[in-house]
This record gives structure tokens, C-alpha cells and sequence, in this order.
């Protein structure tokens, strides 16, 4: 076959070489006709290209030189001469000549070929003086065949991000993956981090990037001719790590890879790193431990035995999301077997409702995790501003294993990082005035975590100087928050620290006091459904304490209904439920007030504010829930008690509707939405005042 | 079912040498002589790769690269295109259009192979 090709080749390059012959007699009559000096160019250059291939490598070489020249004739950079075309037809014939003789073996006239050859060089060069370069032959025969591998290790970090526009040259990025690991051992880590959300999503473009860990033979060159054809639109960094990697050091990769799948943020050295110290201090467990084998247990080995495995968020808030929905049938089947009146359903029904709640119990309880990762955190953060503000602060922790959901955790981040900034920034005072105060010179952050009931307390406690009540008073009045005459409890005035754009820092410093950060936290605690509370004593500290659920996904609710329609309020700020009659109505003369034990609550009539016009009952319900430290009172047609409920949310449309968090499925089908009562006092406020001013007005 | 390749080259040796290549090492093979050619075979299957010569009468490599790009069914084969050491800016030129990468010519089978088996596995 191989034979027939080369036939094939040698016919097609008569051809050529009669084409070639004639074009050039067309051109030496008109040598500036760009297509004949087009043809003359490919022709030569179908001929270089294809000799090498069949093996007729010393044509190869001999027409490179002659291609150079006509790719500057091409180019226009170069005149077409009569010299030039005596040269090409001599060429033409010379090469005309290897093609048989080549086969045969037999020496050509290579007195006369070396003759062209430098004549055209001769040419070429005199275009391009400075061209030091020898343009000798590159046509020798590539060796890829050559083995450049030793037996040497290399360990190499590599980083691939590719251009956006990467498929849209036909690409597979797994292909040159694949092409990786062919030359070794991989770790792979893909990042999905960059893909955008799917309203923004371009399914033409390329979001993934990957880091690699290869155990290769091979060199950087060989790294890098993988790349080859991506290298000028992508980012890609090869480092060569391996001295790096302890000696003597057996690398696991499989749990290496495991490791990384885990990690699946882009700092994939600092994972490697965690890798190589982990086994050398697993390496220094187990000989600690085979040195303590002959002893009772230890708690290396207790700790040792609690196994776990690491399972991908999305599939825990499947599985919660499934709970959530067995419970919901559960709560059909148990109305349905009651209405029935079937014992046998009955006892059958109990039973099921029995082994929901304890799934859906440990269901939630997964996703619970200790939040002394988080704490620990914080040893940083307090160190670094403490040097920035001239202050000693030591920070202590206490229930750190207390759980909590992670989103919780997660949520909680950024609103303790602002507390513990305000705690340092105004709380704790400079070690002069700490001396001066009777106190040590350091002072004191403590960090505390508990679980009380169905939530967790999470407390900040500094010994510095205190909140100033008059000064925060003045600050207030001043801002605007309060009136003059104001009459406020000391809960009260605590509590406006966390008002929008409050500060009482006499000069605004880079950590804190532009008034916004207390504010995000009041917000950023309600978005958990939680609640801030402060207490302080003038010059001895000041105690913030959060309050937060356990969990996001199930709410402790009081089902309510207005109308027809189903309402569950978090029952976690509710204080009582209290009649209202017309004649209450009608005592406050219009306003939305009612008196309560001699007290006077505001109330929100839920009615009105959906607008809901059906059969108002003569009596109403007000259930009457503490917001930030007030009474506020929401007026309802019924209340049917306490209802555990699986929070679902509204999804992507309607998830910015104010005033209703969520929604929940009740036993019987129907929907019930969940109301967000601190978003619902809120808004009520501000239309109170819009209201106000306009009757000014 | 093999993988279909296309290969266009005005040049039937280095076409034929291609496709003998590509047959041997498994892979369907659809001939096309240039550029025009390629266009009107290009429907007549579906091809998991095309290799282009750069210089080719009629139709160039890269007005084909261009013309593949925008169909819809092309838009992300993988092209590959053929080219000499001296064209290095023809490469530039080629990924700017769209081509996925290059065989440099001349070349030997089993290199041809190599970076086949790179692009499409």
C-alpha cells in the first residue's frame, strides 16, 4: 500500500512539476500576475510538503529554500527576476531528477542542487540583511519517535483555565485531560465556580478550570505540547513542585484525589500541601500509636474510630428537601386514617408518623455542624486588629461543639466579623485607659456558643468600656432615629446602635464606625430568623447576644387563617394571642391600637394589608409578637395552634415578595405561606410615616 | 461506529496518504479536494473531525475554517488544519478562525495519528 501511495505521490508530483514549468514561462511574460505567482508558490509548497512524507526527504530540503523565495515574491516583498526563474526551472529539472533517482538510491548531481540552493539563499538573505538566522533546512525529520522521557519523577502543579471561547474552536478540554493523565499519575480538581447563574449562562462558552497534580516521567516541554494548540487563549501555569514532596514519600493517589474532589475551591496547593503534612503526621499517628499498643485505650484511638464520609451539600438539602415532603404526606395519610375512623390505619399511620419525624429529625440533623470552625477564625481577625488599633485583646471561645445548620453557619460569618470589629474597635479601650480604669491591660473578647430550647445563643462579651446610653442618646436624636422626648428603656436605647446609619465613633477609623455594619448585622441575624439583644454596663462591658434557630429548613410556626387562607407566623417571637372585638375597634377611634393590660400595642390588620375582603368575623384574633423589643400586634381571623412546618421557599419569582418568607404544604394539601413578620412591621412603619407627613403637608 | 474524518488537501497524495493513515488506525475517511468540495460533502455526514490543507485552490483553508464555523452542525468539530513550519502566522490566523490546532507538514503517519487521537480521542 505504502508502495502505491508513494507511486501515487511521484505521478502527482510530475504533474505538479509540468504545472510549475509552464506557470513559470506565463509568469517571466507577466511577473506581477499575483495568482500565477500564487500557483507557483502552492505548487511548491504541495511539493515540500508531501516529499517529506513519501521519504523524499532530500526534496524537501532542496524546495524549502525555493518556497522562502517565493513566499517573499507572494508577500510582494520580493520582485520576480529573470534570475529567479532561470533558478526555478534549473530547480524544477533538479527535482524532477530526484524523483527518479531517489528511488534507486543513486547520488544526484549535488554539486549542482547545493548551486541553487545558495543562490536562492543568496537572494533571500540580500532581501533581509539582518536576517542572521541561517534558513538551513528545517525539514529534518521530526522526532517525536524519540523517547525524551527518563526515568526520573517529575511532580508537576498544573493550572488550566481556558479561554470562554475555547469550544468554539471544536476543543474537547477532556481530551488534553485525558492527554495528561496518559503521561503519569493525576490528581484532577475541575472548578465550576466561575459559571455564572443560569439567567447568564452562555452554553457556548467555557466556565471550568482545572488544577492537576501529575507524577510524570516526562518533562515541561512535553507538559506544555499538550497544550499546544489552547496555549495562546488560555491561562496555564506549570510549576514543578517536586521538591516539594517529602522523600521517600509514597504519594496515595487515590486519597490524594479524594482530598481534592472535597476541596473544590481553586487553592489547590495549599490542599496538596494539607495533604503531604496530614500524612506525615498520620505517619507519626501510627507509630505513636503502635508505640502505645500495649496500653488501655486512648483517645487517639476513640477519636480514630469515628468514621465519617463527606457528602456534597446540594444532595444533604435533597435529602432534607424529600423529608420535607414525606412529612407532608404523612401529615395527609394521619388526617385521613383520623376521618376514616379505621383503627387498623390509625395504628399504622402512627407508626409512620413515628419514623418521619425521627428521619427527618436525623435528616436535619446532618446538616448540622459545630461551629467552632468559625470561632477559630476569628483568633485571626482579632489579632490583626488589635495590632492595627494599638489595643491588647485576647479571645476566648467557649461551646464551640454546639451545632448549628450550616447555611446558619455560613450566614453567621460576616455578622460576627462586624461585631467583633465594633467589640475592639469601641468597646475595648487602649491599654493606657484600661490602667488607668483599674482593669489589665488586655482586654478581654469572649466568644460563647449554647443551645437553649429549639435555638442557640451565641453571645460576644468584651470587657472594655461600655455603651454610653447618653451618648447614644444624643447620637439619635441627632440622626433623627428618636424624638426628643423620647422615653426609652435601656433595651431600647441599646438597641439603636443597630439602626441604619448610626455611629457613635468619634472619628470614623477603617475598621469601623461609618454606621453601617450594625445595621447589616440586625438585617443579616433576621434574614436567619434570629434576633440581636444587647446589655452593657458603663465601664465594665458589653454583652451582644444572638439568637438564632437551629435550623432554616423547619419552622416552629402558629398556623393562622384569614379568609380562606392559611398563614403561619414563626412562633419564636410570639408572646400571646388576645380577642379582638368591634368594640375594641371602635374604642381606639380609627388608630390601630389596642389596649392590653393597661399597656397599648400597635397592631397590623393582616386583612386589610393583603386585602382580603370575605366574611370578617365579628370577633378577630391579635397575636401579638415582640420585634425588636416592642409589642406589635397582628390581627387574624383564627388561630389553630402550633404547627411544626418544612419551609419551602417561594422559588426564584417570588422569593423578593416582602413580607412572606416562605411557604408550606399543610396535611390536607393546602398552601400556607409564611409570614416574615419583622420585614411586615417594617414596611408598616414606613407608610405610618409616609402617612404622618402627608397630613403635615 | 468509527469516527468519520474529513480531509481536504488539493494535493490526492497527501489526501490519500492522510486517509490511508487514518483508515489503518480505524477512523472512516470522507475525501474532499478543497474547499468547495468540502462545503458540498459536509452535509452528507456527520464528521467527528476535519483536516484542511491551508493552500488550496478554489476555496482556502481558512475561508473553509470560516464557512464550517458558521454552521450550525460544524460549530464545534474540531478543524484541524495543515501547515509548514514557515506559516506561523497562518497558524494565528487559522485559530482565529476557528481551527482547533495544526499538523505541521510534512509528517509522518503515526505523528498524524498522534495528534488526531489528541483532538478526538
Amino acid at each position: 500500500m505504502i508502495d502505491s501511495l508513494q507511486q501515487a505521490f511521484i505521478e502527482e508530483t510530475r504533474e505538479l512539476l509540468g504545472e510549475l514549468e509552464i506557470t513559470l514561462l506565463a509568469v517571466e511574460d507577466a511577473p506581477t500576475d499575483s495568482e500565477l505567482i500564487a500557483k507557483l508558490f502552492r505548487a511548491l509548497h504541495t511539493i515540500k510538503g508531501s516529499s517529506a512524507m513519501f521519504g523524499f526527504d532530500d526534496i524537501a530540503l532542496f524546495t524549502h529554500d525555493i518556497e522562502t523565495a517565493y513566499d517573499l515574491i507572494r508577500n510582494g516583498k520580493l520582485g520576480v527576476t529573470k534570475q529567479i526563474i532561470d533558478l526555478t526551472l534549473l530547480a524544477r529539472d533538479e527535482i524532477s531528477n530526484m524523483l527518479v533517482k531517489t528511488g534507486n538510491h543513486t547520488q544526484i548531481n549535488e554539486a549542482n542542487t547545493k548551486k541553487i540552493i545558495e543562490s536562492f539563499r543568496e537572494i533571500v538573505s540580500s532581501f533581509n540583511k539582518t536576517e542572521k538566522k541561517q534558513l538551513h533546512a528545517v525539514v529534518e525529520p521530526q522526532s517525536s519517535s524519540i523517547d525524551k522521557s527518563s526515568d526520573v519523577f517529575h511532580h508537576f502543579h498544573i493550572r488550566f483555565i481556558p479561554g470562554k471561547d475555547l469550544f468554539l474552536t471544536g476543543t474537547n478540554p477532556l481530551m488534553l485531560i485525558e492527554e495528561l493523565r496518559e503521561m503519569g499519575s493525576l490528581v484532577l480538581s475541575a472548578h465550576l465556580d466561575k459559571t455564572p447563574d443560569f439567567t447568564s449562562l452562555n452554553p457556548e462558552e467555557c466556565y471550568c478550570y482545572w488544577n492537576a497534580f501529575l507524577k510524570t516521567t516526562k518533562n515541561l516541554d512535553d507538559l506544555q505540547d499538550v497544550f499546544i494548540f489552547v496555549a495562546d487563549n488560555s491561562e496555564l501555569t506549570f510549576e514543578n513542585i517536586s521538591n516539594e514532596i517529602p522523600k521517600d514519600f509514597e504519594i496515595d493517589f487515590a486519597k490524594l484525589q479524594n482530598l481534592v474532589s472535597q476541596n473544590d475551591n481553586d487553592d489547590f496547593r495549599a490542599v496538596l500541601k494539607q495533604y503531604f503534612s496530614v500524612q506525615k503526621q498520620e505517619k507519626q499517628l501510627e507509630i505513636n500509636t503502635t508505640q502505645k499498643q500495649t496500653q488501655a485505650t486512648n483517645s487517639h484511638s476513640e477519636s480514630d474510630s469515628v468514621s465519617s464520609i463527606r457528602v456534597s451539600s446540594e444532595k444533604l438539602d435533597e435529602l432534607v428537601n424529600l423529608v420535607g415532603e414525606l412529612v407532608t404526606i404523612q401529615a395527609t395519610l394521619s388526617q385521613v386514617a383520623l376521618s376514616n375512623n379505621n383503627n387498623d390505619m390509625i395504628s399504622i399511620s402512627e407508626e409512620v408518623e413515628r419514623i418521619t419525624w425521627s428521619l427527618r429529625d436525623s435528616a436535619l440533623n446532618i446538616r448540622m455542624l459545630p461551629i467552632g470552625s468559625t470561632f477559630s477564625k476569628f483568633k485571626r481577625l482579632v489579632r490583626d486588629l488589635s495590632n492595627e488599633l494599638g489595643k491588647e485583646v485576647e479571645l476566648s471561645t467557649d461551646g464551640a461543639a454546639t451545632e448549628l445548620d450550616k447555611t446558619v453557619i455560613e450566614k453567621l460569618n460576616d455578622p460576627l466579623i462586624h461585631i467583633i470589629r465594633n467589640s475592639i474597635d469601641h468597646g475595648v479601650e487602649s491599654p493606657e485607659e484600661r490602667i488607668k480604669a483599674g482593669k489589665p491591660s488586655i482586654g478581654k473578647v469572649h466568644l460563647s456558643a449554647s443551645q437553649s430550647g429549639g435555638n442557640v445563643l451565641i453571645k460576644i462579651i468584651d470587657d472594655g468600656a461600655g455603651l454610653n446610653k447618653e451618648a447614644i442618646r444624643e447620637k439619635a436624636i441627632k440622626s433623627g432615629i428618636i424624638a426628643e422626648n423620647a422615653e426609652l428603656s435601656d433595651s431600647e436605647l441599646y438597641t439603636l446602635i443597630f439602626a441604619p446609619g448610626f455611629s457613635t465613633a468619634k472619628k470614623v477609623t477603617s475598621v469601623s464606625g461609618r454606621g453601617v455594619g450594625m445595621d447589616v448585622v440586625r438585617r443579616a441575624i433576621e434574614g436567619l430568623r434570629g434576633s440581636v439583644q444587647v446589655s452593657s454596663e458603663l465601664g465594665k462591658g458589653t454583652v451582644i447576644t444572638l439568637k438564632l434557630p437551629l435550623t432554616l429548613a423547619i419552622i416552629d410556626g402558629l398556623l393562622v387563617k384569614i379568609g380562606s387562607d392559611h398563614y403561619v407566623l414563626p412562633l419564636s417571637s410570639i408572646e400571646e394571642c388576645i380577642e379582638l372585638t368591634q368594640d375594641d375597634v371602635k374604642k381606639a377611634h380609627g388608630r390601630h391600637v389596642v389596649n392590653v393590660r393597661g399597656g397599648i400595642i400597635p397592631y397590623i390588620n393582616l386583612r386589610e394589608r393583603f386585602r382580603i375582603t370575605e366574611n370578617r368575623p365579628k370577633i378577630e384574633q391579635i397575636v401579638i409578637a415582640s420585634i425588636n423589643n416592642h409589642h406589635v400586634g397582628f390581627v387574624v381571623d383564627q388561630v389553630f395552634g402550633q404547627h411544626q412546618t418544612v419551609l419551602k421557599s417561594l422559588g426564584k419569582y417570588y422569593e423578593k415578595v416582602e413580607g412572606i418568607s416562605g411557604a408550606t404544604i399543610l396535611g390536607d394539601g393546602t398552601v400556607a405561606l409564611i409570614l416574615d413578620i419583622n420585614k411586615l412591621t417594617e414596611n408598616e412603619e414606613l407608610e405610618e410615616t409616609k402617612l404622618a407627613s402627608n397630613s403635615f403637608k | 461506529m468509527p469516527k468519520t474524518i474529513m480531509t481536504v488537501d488539493d494535493s490526492a497524495s497527501v489526501r490519500q496518504m492522510v486517509a490511508y493513515t487514518l483508515k489503518e488506525a480505524g477512523y472512516g475517511v470522507v475525501e474532499a479536494c478543497d474547499g468547495v468540495d468540502a462545503l458540498s460533502k459536509i452535509d452528507s455526514e456527520s464528521f467527528s473531525l476535519i483536516i484542511t490543507d491551508l493552500n488550496m485552490p478554489k476555496m482556502d483553508g481558512i475561508t473553509l475554517i470560516k464557512e464550517l464555523r458558521v454552521k450550525p452542525k460544524i460549530k464545534f468539530t474540531p478543524i484541524l488544519m495543515l501547515t509548514t513550519e514557515s506559516q506561523n502566522e497562518k497558524k494565528m490566523e487559522g485559530k482565529t478562525a476557528g481551527a482547533t490546532g495544526w499538523i505541521v507538514k510534512p509528517f509522518k503517519p503515526e505523528q498524524l495519528v498522534a495528534v488526531v487521537k489528541k483532538v478526538i480521542g
